[in-house]
């Protein structure tokens, strides 16, 4: 498979009244064609700001200090707006997580999915509303040629996310970004969802890069992933690598962190002490190192880089982290000092 | 009544029949009137020093079930004992030697603190308005309690603006516990948090239980919570309890057709298990409470439903011991 997708050194910041917040601190990652790359991290830790960065849909405040977004060998950090406008909703379709507020409630659902087919696609207002129809019926919706008259208010949470899914597949794009798609939905309304975007993404082939606080939900959708903390890249692997061969203590904690409906109940949950760090004065040195079981002198000078792991079962996991903690977990049980 | 699982001793708190509706006006100028079923004929008991989780979607009225039940809603009808008294009926002056007793803690820890008083102050405001503690006693119990929650006793003369979701998330604990409550309930207590914060709160309050022999009523959506802080879990769907069991009980052996659908829909955090699990989705969305389904509000989306199903309304009964459920199908 060929690179799809190549973000380097995504370096995003926000300037506030004291200075900046450094939301995203040179971020690097590749998505190949048809993949679907999951996105895990807490609020605040910077994955949606990466994600906006690629189309720079980004609030004013905001401004892309360095690096290259590069989509099939094109820089969009280059291209000015008109062209970028190709690029939105053309070759990357999002979906956000507030199917209320991506809607415009005063305009019918026909007119608002047939606007990208008519700028991008160059169809007429006739054709539009026809394949604006089918889509809707190709995402669940039953009777979409009536329903396109209606308003978003006569949607359900669910239905106007797949409403949402409908427009952002519209112009058959290369590349989906959901940004915590299914976080505002009830669980059984998420597997639905869940389910209908998979079942899109094997039939067109789309490329995914799926955003969400929920390692559950990116074990059943994601081929592989990656964890973000304080707007950098703390691991990424393959899906299996990560859920079994977890190497960064982020990722050791969030897993510990998580009930689980099939795990032993009863013990107490492994959490990680502490909060994260404020992104106005990071560190230069490991930002997770407060909070980090594991940490050595090392970790309080320098900032680890996102380097292979050692024995990795797969060549792409790869993990920010000074510390082998295989190794210190062997000690540290011999000492009988685990908590 | 014959739900005590816990050996004979009488429920903390016994909810009977309890049932709340709303009205609204709807329209787009309000021109009709309606009435939103909240909670319908709603019966269980919380056994004292237990946890009794209930979960269900949004809307399916398990928040009102607790404010109902402490009466911070006035029920339609039915009946709720704490402490073998009746306590529906109370006007608010005799409530209020009971509402020392029961405490809540809300899901949105932003919204629930003044940001015009430091945290030493709404921690110390229910000991002034219980009039349990004044003065040097007071300060003394309330550094107490942010030692309790995992505070530094220091930060009681900070403004809640100061700190993190998490740290004023156990701020409102440490309310919630100035006055002694031998019960509280937990109205989706970490749905606005991140999953390390999370796991930090669920602990607190296991701690907090163990150390104060604390009864919660624990409300949430997220189904691997409930299961890990339970001892039984009640199931809602629109107003009604379908399902309510020993935790292992219900998560090993669901009988009610939507706590079945309801754990299908949980994605497991391991990507080999959820590639070879089957993915049977439920379709369809819930019902508006406005014009609940007649007979069993579960029909309309239900894999088994059958000829009763849609007029009858299926009786709450109990077919093993502590596992009550109400279906026709089962």
């Amino acid at each position: 498979m060929s690179v799809l997708l190549d973000v380097q050194g995504l370096q995003t910041r926000f300037r506030v009244r004291k200075g900046y917040v450094y939301a995203v601190n040179g971020v690097s990652f590749s998505l190949e064609e048809g993949e679907t790359l999951g996105v895990v991290g807490e609020s605040g830790c910077g994955k949606s700001v990466t994600m906006l960065s690629l189309v720079r849909l980004l609030p004013p405040a905001a401004s892309i200090e360095n690096g290259q977004v590069l989509l099939r060998g094109e820089d969009l950090l280059q291209l000015d707006l008109r062209q970028l406008r190709d690029v939105r909703g053309g070759q990357i379709g999002m979906i956000f997580q507030d199917p209320m507020t991506s809607l415009n409630p005063f305009i019918n659902i026909g007119t608002q999915m047939s606007e990208p087919l008519i700028y991008h696609r160059g169809m007429s207002k006739r054709e539009a509303l026809a394949r604006s129809a089918e889509l809707l019926e190709m995402v669940g919706i039953p009777d979409g040629e009536a329903r396109l008259r209606e308003y978003p208010h006569q949607f359900s949470g669910g239905m106007r996310q797949r409403v949402m899914i409908a427009m952002s597949m519209s112009c058959e794009p290369a590349v989906l970004v959901a940004d915590e798609p299914t976080t505002a939905l009830d669980v059984t309304i998420q597997a639905q969802i869940v389910e209908l975007v998979k079942e899109l993404r094997d039939r067109s082939g789309v490329a995914v890069i799926w955003i969400t606080h929920d390692l559950s939900v990116v074990a059943g959708i994601a081929d592989r992933v990656i964890v973000m903390y304080a707007g950098y890249i703390v691991e990424e692997a393959p899906v299996d690598a990560l859920f079994e061969d977890p190497r960064h203590p982020y990722t050791v904690g969030l897993m510990g962190a998580l009930p689980s409906l099939g795990g032993e109940t009863g013990n107490r949950l492994t959490t990680i002490g502490g909060s994260p760090p404020d992104l106005q004065d990071l560190p230069d040195y490991c930002p997770f190192h407060s909070r980090c079981p594991y940490a050595i002198d090392r970790c309080r000078t320098e900032n680890p880089i996102l380097e292979p792991v050692t024995d990795a079962s797969d060549r792409g996991h790869r993990a920010a982290c000074w510390v082998d903690i295989r190794e210190v977990e062997v000690q540290s049980n011999g000492a009988g000092a685990s908590s | 009544m014959s739900q005590t699982d816990n050996g004979n001793s009488a429920p903390l708190v016994r909810v009977k029949n309890l049932t709340k509706h709303f009205s609204v006006r709807i329209g787009a100028y309000g021109e009709t009137k309606a009435t939103v079923h909240a909670l319908d004929d709603v019966s269980f008991n919380v056994q004292r020093g237990e946890t009794l989780g209930l979960v269900g979607e949004s809307g399916c009225g398990k928040s009102t079930a607790g404010l109902t039940l402490l009466q911070l809603h006035r029920p339609t009808s039915g009946q709720v004992f704490f402490d073998e008294s009746e306590v529906t009926g109370l006007s608010d002056k005799e409530l209020r030697p009971l509402r020392r007793r029961m405490q809540i803690i809300f899901q949105d820890p932003y919204s629930t603190l003044s940001p015009r008083m430091t945290i030493g102050n709404a921690i110390g405001e229910p000991l002034w308005l219980h009039e349990l503690a004044t003065g040097q006693e007071a300060q003394e119990r309330i550094a107490k309690l942010l030692d309790d929650v995992g505070l530094n006793p220091a930060f009681a003369f900070r403004y809640p603006h100061e700190f993190s979701g998490g740290q004023r998330q156990r701020v409102c604990i440490a309310r919630a516990l100035a006055c002694e409550p031998e019960f509280i309930v937990c109205d989706e207590p970490i749905s606005a948090l991140d999953v390390s914060i999370q796991a930090q709160i669920i602990n607190l309050l296991q701690d907090l239980q163990e150390e104060y022999h604390l009864t919660y009523l624990f409300i949430a959506h997220d189904l691997a919570v409930v299961r890990h802080i339970s001892d039984r879990v009640a199931v809602m769907y629109l107003g009604r309890v379908v399902e309510m069991a020993p935790k292992e009980r219900l998560f090993d052996n669901p009988l009610h057709p939507y706590t079945n659908a309801l754990l299908l829909s949980v994605p497991v955090p391991n990507p080999r298990q959820e590639r070879q699990r089957e993915h049977t989705v439920i379709s369809g969305n819930v019902p508006s409470a406005i014009n609940p389904p007649s007979g069993c509000r579960f029909h309309p989306r239900c894999p088994l439903a059958f000829e009763p199903c849609d007029h009858e309304v299926p009786e709450w009964r109990e077919v093993e011991s502590g596992h009550w459920v109400a279906c026709h199908a089962v």
